[in-house]
């Protein structure tokens, strides 16, 4: 159980129900900022290059890529990996630290679980890019037909990973959609134009608070809860298996999917820390979002980063234990030395030295350090997929085919576009919906003195 | 009588009716320009608009939905007897571009040539082929290097124009008591020789002159010196114990490629129970696909050959307690050599590539010495395709200088591009009154010539040929002249004056010297497409003065450290002939593994003297080259490849490479393609070359197995004990997959497999594999289904290469075909690896999956894309695609077969004759075009295949067969003749 008394209140500044409710509804009303108008536009900018590039590629082909007969694969899939890895953050924020009582997840894990959603529709682009012939993309999908009939693989990765992936998407999106209904109801009740009011009246699905629609939303966040927990670990594992089942060295390994599953919850939790560090600086929400939240993320980013030099550690031992010749000089010649080498040290220094800095309080405590660390997280998970892909498939069992690979213009592009949509849809939720979750904030709130000028509560409860 | 019947009183009394004829389009309009004139006539009514307008939308919906209909699709009324559609026929032909000869079969499918074929009939290249004419069908649908009319100084001209106005020059010169010089390639055929001689005397002052850019004058004139006759004798390698080669580079383009190579793997095949091997010591500058296949290879600067031959020959006579005239190169290697060649008296052969008479006539000697004439060397039977004096052509050139040749006549011949000097021809051309070039394909010389009057191309033409003395063969159209030329054949009749063309003319003279007035032997000879008569034995003797005459003409070998350039044959390129041909652009050189350039070859410790590497630029006499840095390139020397640099060749070959022909040099009467004398300097320039391959070490790995003979001897399975090893780790816990009906599969003999590429052109040829250009080659995107992969081994200076042709390896299990989401690529029933292209839907994944790394992405659309604009992108260039494979959309995946169409094919033919498929009827394309035999396909599942028993053979084993993919396709390991494995 959560002691306030040992551990300091979850909610600074003594609020009540109804601030609660002002303050995150806040955003919703106030007029746009300055700098939001700002970044929607470059990153609008961003997303139309990416229209651009995604353009060229179904237009012009895949020979636009750099991609060759070798390295089948590039940055695409790189990127679909790392935005995956973020899109972990969100339920694996809810899921896990609801299973562990964690109270303090409630202020964050609204935004963590937007970023999901937003962050897993990015990565859904990249899977569908990358086929030679996109339009027929729908092949993959196991519909009956009249052609034998003619089923999908089922032994293949790929399709498991579009089933795993499809349904994360699903449930992640479901279970943020309705924890916000009891918000989007107080938005509603509290709107002061129509055309607000209908809007998230629509969204709100009629929503009145009584008990037994608690009741029915309490059941429905746990079922929703436990699915999305298998999820969470499933749609990793088996993003992981796309390279984990192949016979390419550096690639088979059975470590990937643990290795993998933790990799994405690191990466999302630095997200999350990066996007809590501007909320609460932009939104000045600083009473919700406490250091001792961040702090705890910080906390957490340690452990994994343990975990993660650990997995880097093992991979090695194993690759020089399995006495295979094909695995040593993936591991060795091209991956702690070789063409590669960079990559592999700054996804070593980035993933497992950087974080370590979290163990000093003074760190922790220094907003702008953890900042900048949970960034560094992102780009050295960023260069862990590059590592995998890049270095076995450039050099993998004969000579004869190794080559190299550098990216285009287009590939960039896509990238480039996927981070202009995903910083759209994120300020798109800052604006339109509450970015911390009212009903479950205020649960925790302890109210510890009364204001004498607000006796009645109009908010739900 | 019969009824008549009628359908309107107007036709009852045959009044007023309109004539079938009108109703229908008239020929040359199409619809739509009907209903234009019919409005512009007809005022517009309501009605009319609504009928118009509905028609324009229906079409406008039609044309941009559909593709445009066949125009001319007229079905038979009577069958051709021997053209079924859909059935490819087949027709005996000839292949000879002025320097390479091969026997060839046609397949021609709904009247076009689509693809070329050994004749295995043929005793001289016994149905082996190489690149160049695997390639030369393209090159019959080159749209924009072959010429399509007669011309006149650039301008277009009719045929019947042409010929007046060369009749009367000819006539014009003939009176005046001028010179008219026919200056041509050799001319193997006898009818077209027997054709010349009657033009001469038709014109009297008509010359014949034989001009070979790359010839073979010096072996031509040490002969004339040392036995009385100026031939090339037959070369037996097949005969031989002890191979010696003096840069000859006779596998892949010396003089007769493709019978030395089958000729040469006889001595070195392993597979039928042979206890020994051939020993073979090349000595050479650059590195050659002869030089890899050495057992010793040796390199020498071009300057050092006279001296090691001379030593060698000093060697022989000394051993032999002779008295020599001494001299040349002393050391150990010289002297182990001699002590071989002795010992193997009798079974040695000594060969040269050296074009200098002194040499050629010191390595006749040799050969005189270790009795190799009459047992590896054979006069009976001379080689007749390379027949050019150099020093005619000087002659010629400097006659034509002085004024003194009137008319000039070319055939197949392009000197202001390959000759040395081509300004020295040029000018003497601009002397001449009349000139005339017989040139199928535009080129350098024919902006320099008054008339062009071009020829057909070979496989449009009729022709003979005798490769070597006694030995015949038939070469028969085809197909139709695609464009307006004519023969060369057929221009000399017509200004003769003779009736009849030249068809009738070679029937004729055939009949008459070798059918002996049969019609009947005259078509089976046609059908066979070649013809042998019996030779005698011949004797000869050497002339000693020769020698001592060649001994003090040789020059005293130089000791310096200036660098040497040595200009060669490229295996694509050849000599420049073919440079228009896409294939043979893309297809990568055996052991550089560069295409889509030529470059200036140098080794490692050169470059570091000359301060440059990889990708920098030299200039050669002001020719810059890029750097290449070739292990095992002799020491100070620069090889580079003839054949590239071409200005107005057509649009493949524009501004391709470099022209290195001026680095020739003539030179005690023949032709050198070394030159000691040159300038190189390092330029700022850089300049990336684009290669298939940018690893050369195995890096360890068990790729290419390797063993030399004594250990194979003692135990068959020597270097490839691990195939043993992981045969018995084979466990799955899957249940394996049997095969009821055939198990395709297919036995590589590394042994045999001399690199030449023949199968890489072969399996474009047949698979419609697209060209993608020197860009997507440098991006790794080579298209090629199957390809050479070359590592070098030990020493930098001088490795040892190795070659492994490499296709899908159709694995039983097969990692790709699990990986598939959509199932597009599986196993047959009979183990085949099969690709569904509807299916596919590119994810890519097998391609990294596939350990071999042969599977193929259409990054672009290669088919009708301008930015390909290679044989694809024409009507005329897609004429050569072979209608029973699929040219592939982009974005799918791809990659070799095991030629699935040519299964289907004969299993088929089988089961129409009701019979068992016989072993060795199914064919790929790869294996048929192998020179050497290299590669045998057959079925695992019949015990008594030559496949099965090479998969039993001790020697074989699987590529990466530790990964437990259970590939198809086994591999023979390398064997050579040498004391231990260097490596």
């Amino acid at each position: 159980m959560y002691k306030t008394e040992v551990r300091g209140p979850l909610i600074l500044g003594d609020k009540n129900y109804r601030q609660i409710s002002d303050d995150v509804i806040a955003p919703i009303n106030n007029p746009i900022p300055g700098w939001w108008k700002f970044s929607f536009f470059v990153a609008l900018m961003m997303s139309l290059f990416g229209i651009m590039a995604l353009y060229q590629t179904v237009a012009v082909g895949l020979g636009t890529w750099g991609v060759n007969n070798s390295v089948g694969w590039g940055w695409e899939i790189i990127n679909f990996v790392w935005w995956i890895g973020i899109g972990h953050a969100g339920t694996a924020f809810s899921i896990f630290l609801l299973i562990l009582r964690q109270k303090w997840r409630t202020s964050i894990n609204r935004a963590a679980e937007a970023m999901t959603v937003v962050a897993v529709a990015c990565a859904a682009i990249f899977p569908a890019i990358h086929m030679g012939r996109v339009w027929l993309a729908f092949f993959i999908f196991p519909y009956p037909n009249t052609r034998g009939p003619l089923w999908v693989n089922f032994n293949s990765p790929l399709f498991w990973d579009f089933i795993a992936i499809s349904a994360y998407l699903l449930i992640s999106a479901s279970f943020w959609y309705f924890g916000m209904v009891p918000d989007f109801a107080t938005i509603r009740d509290k709107a002061t134009s129509k055309v607000k009011k209908a809007v998230y009246g629509f969204f709100a699905f009629g929503w009145t608070g009584s008990s037994r629609e608690w009741l029915r939303y309490e059941a429905l966040s746990y079922v929703l809860g436990g699915i999305a927990a298998v999820l969470v670990v499933s749609v990793h594992s088996i993003v992981s298996t796309d390279f984990a089942v192949s016979v390419i060295p550096g690639w088979h390994t059975t470590v990937f999917p643990p290795y993998f599953v933790v990799g994405a919850i690191f990466s999302g939790f630095a997200m999350v820390m990066t996007l809590m560090i501007i909320i609460r600086k932009m939104y000045k929400f600083q009473e919700y979002v406490t250091d001792s939240h961040l702090q705890a993320i910080a906390k957490i980013l340690i452990f994994i980063s343990l975990i993660m030099g650990t997995a880097y550690a093992t991979e090695i031992f194993i690759a020089w234990y399995s006495g295979s010749q094909y695995e040593m000089f993936t591991f060795f010649k091209n991956r702690i030395t070789g063409d590669y080498s960079f990559q592999f040290w700054a996804m070593v220094v980035c993933n497992a030295f950087i974080p370590q800095l979290f163990w000093f309080k003074k760190v922790r405590q220094n907003l702008t350090m953890a900042f900048i660390i949970s960034i560094f997280i992102n780009i050295g998970m960023w260069y862990e997929r590059f590592n995998i892909l890049i270095t076995s498939l450039s050099k993998d069992y004969l000579p004869s085919s190794w080559t190299t690979y550098t990216p285009t213009w287009v590939e960039i592009g896509i990238y480039v576009g996927t981070l202009g949509f995903f910083t759209v849809g994120v300020l798109l939720f800052f604006k339109y919906i509450p970015m911390i979750a009212i009903s479950e904030v205020k649960s925790v709130l302890k109210v510890t003195t009364l204001n004498p000028n607000d006796k009645k509560h109009t908010s739900h409860e | 009588m019969e009824k008549k019947y009628w359908k309107s009183p107007e036709q009852l009394i045959n009044k007023a009716e309109q004539p079938y004829d009108e109703q229908i389009i008239p020929e040359g309009k199409n619809l739509l320009d009907l209903i234009d004139e019919e409005i512009a006539q007809k005022p517009t009514s309501r009605r009319n608009f609504l009928k118009f307008f509905g028609f324009s939308f229906a079409t406008a919906a039609i044309a941009s939905s559909c593709e445009n209909p066949v125009k001319k699709a007229i079905p038979y009324l009577n069958k051709p007897e021997d053209v079924t559609p859909g059935m490819a026929s087949h027709y005996a032909s000839t292949y000879f571009d002025g320097t390479e000869y091969n026997s060839i079969l046609v397949k021609v499918r709904d009247g076009r040539p689509i693809k070329i074929e050994g004749n295995t009939l043929s005793g001289v290249t016994r149905g082996g082929t190489t690149a160049r004419v695997q390639a030369a069908v393209l090159s019959l649908y080159d749209g924009s290097g072959r010429l399509q009319n007669p011309m006149k100084k650039g301008e277009e001209i009719t045929w019947n124009a042409l010929d007046t106005e060369v009749m009367a020059s000819l006539k014009e010169i003939s009176a005046a008591g001028g010179t008219t010089v026919l200056l041509s390639s050799s001319i193997i055929s006898p009818s077209s020789r027997n054709l010349i001689e009657e033009f001469k005397t038709a014109f009297p002052g008509v010359k014949h002159v034989v001009y070979d850019p790359v010839s073979a004058s010096g072996i031509l004139q040490a002969n004339r010196d040392c036995y009385g006759q100026a031939v090339i004798p037959d070369y037996l390698f097949d005969k031989a114990g002890v191979i010696v080669s003096f840069g000859a580079d006779f596998l892949g383009t010396w003089l007769s490629p493709a019978e030395y190579t089958a000729r040469y793997v006889q001595t070195r095949s392993l597979t039928n129970g042979e206890k020994q091997l051939s020993y073979h010591v090349q000595f050479e500058t650059g590195m050659t696909i002869t030089g890899s296949k050495a057992d010793k290879r040796i390199p020498v600067k071009p300057s050092e050959e006279a001296s090691l031959v001379l030593g060698l020959y000093s060697a022989l006579m000394k051993k032999s307690g002779l008295t020599g005239p001494g001299g040349g190169t002393e050391n150990e290697i010289i002297q182990a050599l001699a002590d071989k060649l002795l010992a193997n008296k009798g079974k040695s052969l000594v060969v040269s590539g050296n074009n200098s008479i002194g040499i050629q006539v010191i390595v006749n000697a040799i050969n005189n010495l270790l009795e190799s004439n009459g047992n590896t060397i054979d006069f009976s039977r001379p080689l007749l395709t390379q027949q050019g004096i150099d020093s005619e052509m000087e002659e010629l050139v400097a006659q034509m200088n002085a004024g003194t040749v009137s008319g000039l006549m070319l055939w197949n011949v392009n000197p202001a591009y390959d000759y040395h000097n081509p300004a020295a021809f040029v000018s003497g051309l601009k002397k001449t009154k009349l000139s005339l070039s017989f040139s199928p394909v535009i080129n350098e010389t024919i902006e320099h010539v008054g008339y062009v009057a071009p020829a057909n191309h070979f496989l449009e033409s009729w022709d003979d040929a005798e490769p070597k003395k006694g030995v015949y063969s038939l070469a028969q159209p085809a197909i139709r002249p695609i464009y307006n030329t004519r023969q060369p054949q057929d221009s000399l009749l017509k200004w003769m004056g003779k009736e009849g063309d030249y068809y009738t003319y070679l029937k004729n003279f055939w009949l008459t010297n070798f059918c002996g007035n049969a019609e009947s032997v005259w078509k089976t000879t046609l059908q066979a497409g070649v013809f042998e008569k019996e030779t005698t034995a011949v004797a000869v003797s050497m002339n000693e003065t020769a020698i001592s005459n060649a001994v003090a003409s040789l020059p005293s070998g130089k000791t310096g450290t200036e660098i040497e350039t040595l200009v060669y044959q490229s295996i694509a390129m050849g000599n420049g002939i073919h440079t228009n041909n896409p294939w043979l652009m893309e297809l990568p050189d055996p052991v550089s593994k560069v295409c889509w350039d030529n470059f200036a070859s140098i080794s490692p410790e050169t470059a570091a003297t000359l301060d440059v590497e990889a990708g920098s630029v030299l200039s050669v006499n002001n020719i810059e080259l890029p750097v290449f840095i070739q292990p095992g390139q002799a020491a100070n020397t620069i090889s580079v490849a003839l054949g590239y640099g071409h200005k107005n060749f057509g649009k493949v070959a524009e501004g391709v490479g470099k022209n290195v022909f001026p680095l020739t040099v003539f030179e005690n009467g023949t032709r050198s393609l070394a030159n000691l004398s040159v300038i190189v300097e390092k330029t700022d320039g850089s300049y990336q070359l684009a290669s298939t391959q940018m690893h050369s070490s195995m890096e360890g790995r068990p790729i290419v197995r390797e063993t030399v003979l004594g250990s194979y001897l003692e135990s068959p399975d020597s270097g490839n004990e691990l195939h043993a090893e992981f045969e018995k780790k084979h466990v799955t816990l899957y249940k394996e997959t049997e095969f009821k009906g055939h198990h395709w599969a297919m036995a590589i003999d590394l042994n045999r497999c001399i690199g030449c590429s023949a199968c890489v052109v072969a399996c474009q040829a047949e698979n419609n594999t697209p060209v993608v250009g020197r860009e997507e080659v440098m991006k790794s995107r080579s298209m090629h289904w199957i390809r050479i992969d070359r590592y070098y081994a030990g020493d930098e200076k001088n490795p040892e290469v190795v070659f492994q042709p490499l296709m899908c390896q159709h694995c039983d299990n097969a990692p790709c075909e699990n990986v598939c989401p959509v199932s597009a690529t599986n196993h047959s029933s009979e183990g085949l690896n099969q690709m569904s292209y509807n299916r596919c839907i590119g994810t890519k994944y097998c391609i990294n999956n596939c350990p071999y790394k042969v599977r193929r992405f259409n990054w672009f659309r290669y088919a009708t894309n301008d930015k390909f604009d290679y044989n694809m992108n024409s009507d005329l260039g897609r004429m050569v695609l072979n209608p029973d494979v699929t040219v592939r959309e982009r974005g799918v995946v791809e990659k070799c077969s095991f030629c699935i169409q040519r299964i289907q094919e004969k299993k088929l033919l089988a089961k129409t004759e009701n019979r068992p498929l016989g072993d060795g009827e199914i064919i790929p394309a790869c294996g048929q075009a192998c020179p050497a035999q290299a590669i045998v396909f057959g079925d695992l599942n019949d015990p008594q295949s030559k496949v099965s028993k090479l998969f039993e053979d001790p020697r074989n084993y699987h590529l990466l067969e530790e990964l437990h993919t259970l590939p198809s396709v086994g591999y023979l390991t390398l064997v050579r003749n040498r004391e231990e494995n260097q490596a």
